[in-house]
Protein backbone atom coordinates (compact mmCIF):
# COMPACT_ATOMS: atom_id res chain seq x y z
CA UNK A 1 0.00 0.00 0.00
CA UNK A 2 1.99 3.53 -0.86
CA UNK A 3 -0.17 6.21 0.24
CA UNK A 4 -0.95 9.56 -1.26
CA UNK A 5 0.51 12.52 -0.55
CA UNK A 6 -1.77 16.32 -0.14
CA UNK A 7 0.07 19.28 -0.20
CA UNK A 8 -2.45 22.29 0.78
CA UNK A 9 -1.13 25.49 -0.31
CA UNK A 10 -2.17 29.31 -0.75
CA UNK A 11 0.49 31.70 -1.29
CA UNK A 12 -1.19 34.36 0.53
CA UNK A 13 -1.03 33.88 4.39
CA UNK A 14 -4.23 33.64 6.56
CA UNK A 15 -6.60 31.96 3.97
CA UNK A 16 -7.09 29.20 6.15
CA UNK A 17 -4.25 26.41 4.86
CA UNK A 18 -3.83 25.42 8.76
CA UNK A 19 -7.58 24.89 8.85
CA UNK A 20 -8.43 23.11 5.92
CA UNK A 21 -5.33 20.54 6.66
CA UNK A 22 -6.54 19.88 10.41
CA UNK A 23 -10.22 19.06 9.22
CA UNK A 24 -9.72 17.30 5.91
CA UNK A 25 -7.01 15.27 8.04
CA UNK A 26 -9.20 14.64 10.80
CA UNK A 27 -12.51 14.07 8.34
CA UNK A 28 -10.66 11.67 6.68
CA UNK A 29 -9.48 9.51 9.57
CA UNK A 30 -13.08 9.39 10.62
CA UNK A 31 -13.46 7.84 7.17
CA UNK A 32 -10.89 5.18 8.71
CA UNK A 33 -8.16 6.54 6.96
CA UNK A 34 -4.89 5.82 8.09
CA UNK A 35 -3.67 9.69 8.62
CA UNK A 36 -0.76 11.64 8.92
CA UNK A 37 -1.13 15.41 9.01
CA UNK A 38 2.57 17.18 8.35
CA UNK A 39 3.11 20.76 9.10
CA UNK A 40 5.84 22.05 6.84
CA UNK A 41 5.73 25.46 8.50
CA UNK A 42 9.05 25.53 9.98
CA UNK A 43 9.29 28.28 12.47
CA UNK A 44 5.96 29.36 12.52
CA UNK A 45 4.43 26.25 13.81
CA UNK A 46 0.55 26.25 14.03
CA UNK A 47 -1.30 23.25 13.30
CA UNK A 48 -0.23 21.38 16.68
CA UNK A 49 -2.54 24.21 18.16
CA UNK A 50 -5.03 23.49 15.67
CA UNK A 51 -5.39 20.21 15.90
CA UNK A 52 -5.34 20.27 19.74
CA UNK A 53 -2.25 18.42 20.35
CA UNK A 54 0.53 21.47 21.28
CA UNK A 55 0.61 19.62 24.68
CA UNK A 56 2.15 16.56 23.83
CA UNK A 57 5.35 17.71 21.68
CA UNK A 58 8.39 15.73 21.84
CA UNK A 59 9.52 15.31 18.45
CA UNK A 60 9.32 17.37 15.71
CA UNK A 61 10.03 17.01 11.69
CA UNK A 62 13.79 18.70 11.90
CA UNK A 63 14.12 16.09 14.60
CA UNK A 64 13.52 13.48 12.16
CA UNK A 65 15.32 15.15 8.99
CA UNK A 66 18.30 15.44 11.71
CA UNK A 67 17.98 12.23 12.87
CA UNK A 68 17.27 12.68 16.74
CA UNK A 69 14.50 10.67 16.68
CA UNK A 70 13.26 8.12 14.54
CA UNK A 71 9.86 9.38 11.91
CA UNK A 72 7.20 7.26 14.20
CA UNK A 73 8.88 9.02 17.66
CA UNK A 74 7.60 12.38 15.96
CA UNK A 75 4.15 11.61 15.05
CA UNK A 76 1.50 12.36 18.03
CA UNK A 77 -1.02 10.02 17.79
CA UNK A 78 -4.57 12.19 17.98
CA UNK A 79 -6.16 10.00 20.48
CA UNK A 80 -9.72 11.11 19.32
CA UNK A 81 -9.61 9.13 16.43
CA UNK A 82 -8.11 5.11 15.90
CA UNK A 83 -5.42 6.80 12.84
CA UNK A 84 -4.81 10.15 12.92
CA UNK A 85 -1.34 11.22 13.74
CA UNK A 86 0.59 14.66 13.87
CA UNK A 87 4.08 15.40 13.03
CA UNK A 88 4.71 18.95 14.12
CA UNK A 89 6.85 21.39 12.91
CA UNK A 90 10.11 22.71 14.31
CA UNK A 91 10.02 25.65 16.27
CA UNK A 92 12.91 27.18 16.73
CA UNK A 93 14.55 26.45 13.48
CA UNK A 94 13.49 28.12 10.01
CA UNK A 95 13.31 26.70 6.53
CA UNK A 96 16.18 26.38 5.55
CA UNK A 97 16.66 23.07 8.09
CA UNK A 98 14.91 21.43 5.19
CA UNK A 99 15.22 20.72 2.03
CA UNK A 100 12.68 19.40 -0.89
CA UNK A 101 14.67 15.87 -0.81
CA UNK A 102 14.16 15.73 2.92
CA UNK A 103 10.69 16.19 1.97
CA UNK A 104 10.38 13.62 -0.18
CA UNK A 105 12.48 11.15 2.06
CA UNK A 106 10.13 11.74 4.99
CA UNK A 107 6.78 11.32 2.96
CA UNK A 108 8.66 8.27 0.93
CA UNK A 109 8.80 6.55 4.81
CA UNK A 110 5.27 7.73 6.02
CA UNK A 111 3.72 6.00 2.29
CA UNK A 112 4.46 2.78 3.44
CA UNK A 113 2.19 3.01 6.66
CA UNK A 114 -0.36 5.53 5.86
CA UNK A 115 -3.33 6.14 3.27
CA UNK A 116 -2.89 9.82 3.70
CA UNK A 117 -0.20 12.45 4.17
CA UNK A 118 -1.42 16.43 4.40
CA UNK A 119 0.72 18.74 4.23
CA UNK A 120 0.23 22.07 5.45
CA UNK A 121 2.23 24.70 3.49
CA UNK A 122 3.75 27.64 4.58
CA UNK A 123 2.80 31.18 2.81
CA UNK A 124 5.29 32.51 0.06
CA UNK A 125 6.69 31.48 -2.84
CA UNK A 126 9.81 30.50 -1.19
CA UNK A 127 11.93 27.68 0.10
CA UNK A 128 8.51 26.55 2.42
CA UNK A 129 6.72 26.33 -0.09
CA UNK A 130 8.96 24.19 -2.28
CA UNK A 131 10.17 21.89 0.32
CA UNK A 132 6.05 21.31 0.67
CA UNK A 133 5.07 20.72 -2.93
CA UNK A 134 7.65 18.35 -3.54
CA UNK A 135 6.74 14.93 -2.30
CA UNK A 136 3.04 15.95 -3.13
CA UNK A 137 1.07 13.51 -5.48
CA UNK A 138 -2.21 16.71 -5.19
CA UNK A 139 -1.87 19.93 -4.44
CA UNK A 140 -4.91 21.54 -3.15
CA UNK A 141 -4.96 25.23 -3.58
CA UNK A 142 -7.01 27.19 -0.73
CA UNK A 143 -8.38 30.87 -1.40
CA UNK A 144 -10.82 33.78 0.21
CA UNK A 145 -13.24 35.06 -2.44
CA UNK A 146 -10.89 38.54 -2.65
CA UNK A 147 -8.97 40.07 -4.85
CA UNK A 148 -5.06 39.49 -3.22
CA UNK A 149 -6.24 36.35 -2.25
CA UNK A 150 -7.24 35.17 -5.30
CA UNK A 151 -4.25 36.83 -7.29
CA UNK A 152 -2.29 34.75 -4.96
CA UNK A 153 -3.59 31.50 -5.83
CA UNK A 154 -3.10 32.24 -9.64
CA UNK A 155 0.21 32.69 -9.61
CA UNK A 156 0.52 29.36 -7.07
CA UNK A 157 -1.21 27.45 -9.82
CA UNK A 158 1.36 28.47 -11.89
CA UNK A 159 4.33 27.56 -10.27
CA UNK A 160 2.47 24.18 -9.02
CA UNK A 161 1.99 23.38 -12.99
CA UNK A 162 5.75 25.08 -13.37
CA UNK A 163 7.02 21.59 -10.73
CA UNK A 164 5.04 19.65 -12.71
CA UNK A 165 2.37 18.77 -9.83
CA UNK A 166 -0.38 20.10 -11.29
CA UNK A 167 -3.41 20.58 -12.15
CA UNK A 168 -3.82 22.37 -8.37
CA UNK A 169 -7.49 21.87 -7.02
CA UNK A 170 -8.73 24.31 -5.61
CA UNK A 171 -10.85 25.26 -2.02
CA UNK A 172 -12.48 28.61 -1.93
CA UNK A 173 -12.33 29.32 2.06
CA UNK A 174 -14.94 32.04 4.17
CA UNK A 175 -17.29 32.73 1.55
CA UNK A 176 -20.25 34.55 2.45
CA UNK A 177 -23.50 33.48 0.91
CA UNK A 178 -25.70 36.88 1.93
CA UNK A 179 -22.85 38.86 0.48
CA UNK A 180 -22.56 37.37 -2.88
CA UNK A 181 -25.89 37.36 -3.73
CA UNK A 182 -25.81 41.36 -2.89
CA UNK A 183 -22.83 41.14 -5.55
CA UNK A 184 -20.40 42.53 -2.75
CA UNK A 185 -18.37 39.74 -2.73
CA UNK A 186 -16.72 37.21 -5.74
CA UNK A 187 -18.98 34.37 -6.54
CA UNK A 188 -17.79 30.39 -6.94
CA UNK A 189 -18.48 30.96 -10.73
CA UNK A 190 -16.25 34.41 -10.82
CA UNK A 191 -13.51 32.63 -8.92
CA UNK A 192 -13.63 29.61 -11.05
CA UNK A 193 -13.62 31.75 -14.29
CA UNK A 194 -11.14 33.62 -12.92
CA UNK A 195 -8.46 30.66 -12.25
CA UNK A 196 -9.52 28.01 -14.68
CA UNK A 197 -8.84 25.22 -12.18
CA UNK A 198 -11.01 22.29 -10.54
CA UNK A 199 -13.25 23.08 -7.87
CA UNK A 200 -12.89 20.87 -5.04
CA UNK A 201 -14.47 22.11 -1.56
CA UNK A 202 -16.16 25.93 -0.78
CA UNK A 203 -16.29 26.69 3.10
CA UNK A 204 -18.64 29.09 3.79
CA UNK A 205 -17.94 31.89 6.52
CA UNK A 206 -18.95 29.97 10.02
CA UNK A 207 -18.49 30.66 13.38
CA UNK A 208 -18.27 27.24 14.11
CA UNK A 209 -14.92 26.80 12.76
CA UNK A 210 -13.49 29.23 14.69
CA UNK A 211 -14.68 28.07 17.90
CA UNK A 212 -13.18 24.73 17.47
CA UNK A 213 -10.23 26.57 16.58
CA UNK A 214 -9.84 27.90 19.68
CA UNK A 215 -10.87 24.62 21.17
CA UNK A 216 -8.27 22.81 20.25
CA UNK A 217 -10.96 20.77 18.27
CA UNK A 218 -11.29 20.42 14.05
CA UNK A 219 -14.73 21.06 13.53
CA UNK A 220 -14.54 18.25 11.22
CA UNK A 221 -14.88 15.90 14.13
CA UNK A 222 -17.97 17.31 15.85
CA UNK A 223 -21.17 15.61 15.39
CA UNK A 224 -23.24 16.89 12.41
CA UNK A 225 -26.22 18.13 14.56
CA UNK A 226 -26.19 21.91 13.35
CA UNK A 227 -22.67 21.87 11.88
CA UNK A 228 -22.91 22.31 8.48
CA UNK A 229 -18.75 23.16 8.47
CA UNK A 230 -18.29 19.32 9.99
CA UNK A 231 -20.01 18.07 6.66
CA UNK A 232 -18.41 20.62 4.03
CA UNK A 233 -14.88 18.88 5.61
CA UNK A 234 -16.40 15.60 5.20
CA UNK A 235 -17.24 16.65 1.57
CA UNK A 236 -14.09 17.26 0.95
CA UNK A 237 -12.69 14.51 2.54
CA UNK A 238 -14.68 12.24 -0.02
CA UNK A 239 -13.85 13.90 -3.08
CA UNK A 240 -10.38 13.29 -2.57
CA UNK A 241 -10.69 9.80 -2.30
CA UNK A 242 -12.33 10.28 -5.75
CA UNK A 243 -15.94 10.40 -5.16
CA UNK A 244 -18.50 12.54 -6.72
CA UNK A 245 -20.55 14.41 -4.08
CA UNK A 246 -22.65 17.58 -4.74
CA UNK A 247 -21.79 20.35 -3.74
CA UNK A 248 -24.02 21.87 -0.83
CA UNK A 249 -26.39 24.35 -2.31
CA UNK A 250 -25.40 27.89 0.12
CA UNK A 251 -27.31 30.42 -1.76
CA UNK A 252 -29.16 32.27 0.81
CA UNK A 253 -32.73 31.69 -0.15
CA UNK A 254 -31.91 28.12 -0.94
CA UNK A 255 -31.76 27.80 -4.52
CA UNK A 256 -33.48 30.85 -5.54
CA UNK A 257 -29.78 31.65 -7.77
CA UNK A 258 -27.55 29.33 -8.65
CA UNK A 259 -27.17 26.27 -7.20
CA UNK A 260 -23.69 25.05 -6.16
CA UNK A 261 -24.55 21.71 -7.17
CA UNK A 262 -23.65 22.88 -11.13
CA UNK A 263 -20.20 22.70 -10.10
CA UNK A 264 -19.96 18.90 -9.46
CA UNK A 265 -17.61 17.30 -12.28
CA UNK A 266 -17.59 19.95 -15.39
CA UNK A 267 -14.25 21.89 -15.08
CA UNK B 1 -29.52 43.38 -8.65
CA UNK B 2 -32.94 43.97 -8.20
CA UNK B 3 -35.57 45.45 -10.98
CA UNK B 4 -35.41 48.82 -9.64
CA UNK B 5 -31.74 48.85 -9.88
CA UNK B 6 -31.80 47.59 -13.16
CA UNK B 7 -34.64 50.07 -14.32
CA UNK B 8 -32.80 53.18 -13.10
CA UNK B 9 -29.60 51.45 -13.29
CA UNK B 10 -27.34 51.92 -10.36
CA UNK B 11 -22.94 51.59 -9.68
CA UNK B 12 -21.39 48.81 -10.31
CA UNK B 13 -21.37 46.27 -7.38
CA UNK B 14 -18.44 45.66 -6.05
CA UNK B 15 -17.97 42.10 -6.80
CA UNK B 16 -17.97 42.82 -10.59
CA UNK B 17 -15.24 45.67 -10.06
CA UNK B 18 -13.08 43.30 -8.22
CA UNK B 19 -13.07 40.46 -11.06
CA UNK B 20 -12.70 43.09 -13.70
CA UNK B 21 -9.34 44.21 -11.72
CA UNK B 22 -8.28 40.73 -11.29
CA UNK B 23 -8.75 40.23 -15.00
CA UNK B 24 -6.67 42.93 -15.34
CA UNK B 25 -3.93 42.16 -13.06
CA UNK B 26 -3.83 38.77 -13.68
CA UNK B 27 -3.24 39.27 -17.79
CA UNK B 28 0.07 40.98 -16.80
CA UNK B 29 1.38 38.42 -14.28
CA UNK B 30 0.60 35.57 -16.03
CA UNK B 31 2.46 37.36 -19.47
CA UNK B 32 5.33 38.73 -16.69
CA UNK B 33 4.81 42.00 -19.04
CA UNK B 34 4.21 45.14 -16.98
CA UNK B 35 2.00 47.94 -17.81
CA UNK B 36 5.35 50.45 -18.61
CA UNK B 37 6.43 47.33 -20.79
CA UNK B 38 3.70 48.09 -22.53
CA UNK B 39 3.56 51.87 -22.54
CA UNK B 40 7.65 51.00 -24.27
CA UNK B 41 6.64 48.59 -27.01
CA UNK B 42 3.66 51.51 -27.90
CA UNK B 43 6.42 54.00 -28.15
CA UNK B 44 8.58 51.76 -30.80
CA UNK B 45 5.20 50.49 -32.44
CA UNK B 46 4.41 54.35 -33.25
CA UNK B 47 7.76 55.17 -34.07
CA UNK B 48 8.51 52.16 -36.72
CA UNK B 49 4.67 53.45 -38.01
CA UNK B 50 5.28 56.73 -38.59
CA UNK B 51 8.25 56.11 -40.57
CA UNK B 52 5.58 55.01 -43.44
CA UNK B 53 2.48 56.51 -41.92
CA UNK B 54 0.96 59.51 -40.18
CA UNK B 55 -0.09 57.85 -37.13
CA UNK B 56 -2.87 59.13 -34.74
CA UNK B 57 -0.22 59.34 -31.90
CA UNK B 58 -2.05 59.87 -28.91
CA UNK B 59 -5.00 57.59 -30.07
CA UNK B 60 -2.80 54.14 -30.02
CA UNK B 61 -3.51 51.70 -27.53
CA UNK B 62 -1.67 48.60 -26.86
CA UNK B 63 -3.11 46.06 -24.95
CA UNK B 64 -3.04 42.52 -23.58
CA UNK B 65 -5.72 40.03 -23.99
CA UNK B 66 -6.07 36.44 -22.78
CA UNK B 67 -7.71 33.83 -24.20
CA UNK B 68 -7.79 30.22 -22.55
CA UNK B 69 -5.42 29.03 -24.37
CA UNK B 70 -2.37 32.03 -25.39
CA UNK B 71 -1.87 35.85 -24.65
CA UNK B 72 -2.18 38.04 -27.07
CA UNK B 73 -0.45 41.83 -27.68
CA UNK B 74 -3.22 43.58 -29.41
CA UNK B 75 -2.09 47.16 -30.91
CA UNK B 76 -4.42 49.52 -32.78
CA UNK B 77 -2.95 52.37 -34.39
CA UNK B 78 -5.51 54.88 -35.84
CA UNK B 79 -3.97 56.61 -38.75
CA UNK B 80 -4.08 60.43 -38.94
CA UNK B 81 -5.25 60.11 -43.13
CA UNK B 82 -6.84 57.24 -44.91
CA UNK B 83 -3.88 55.55 -45.39
CA UNK B 84 -2.21 57.68 -47.35
CA UNK B 85 2.11 57.23 -47.46
CA UNK B 86 3.47 60.10 -45.88
CA UNK B 87 4.89 62.69 -48.78
CA UNK B 88 8.90 62.49 -48.62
Amino acid sequence: MAGKVITITSGKGGVGKTTVTANLASALAMQGKKVVALDADIGLRNLDVVMGLENRIVYDLVDVIEGRCRLRQAMIKDKRQPELYLIPAAQTRDKMAVSPSDMVLVCDQLREEMDYIIVDSPAGIERGFRNAIAPADQVLVVTNPEVSAVRDADRIIGMIEAEEKGPGKLIINRLKPAMVERGEMLSIDDVLDILAVDLIGVIPEDEAILIASNQGLPVAMRSLNGSSASQVFRNIALRVGGETVPFVDLTVKGGLLTKLSSWLGGR
Amino acid sequence: MSWMERLFGSKEKSSATAKKRLQMVLIHDRSDVSPGLLELIKDDIVEVIAKHLEVKKENVVVNLEQTTSESMLVAEVPLLTNGRVRPQ
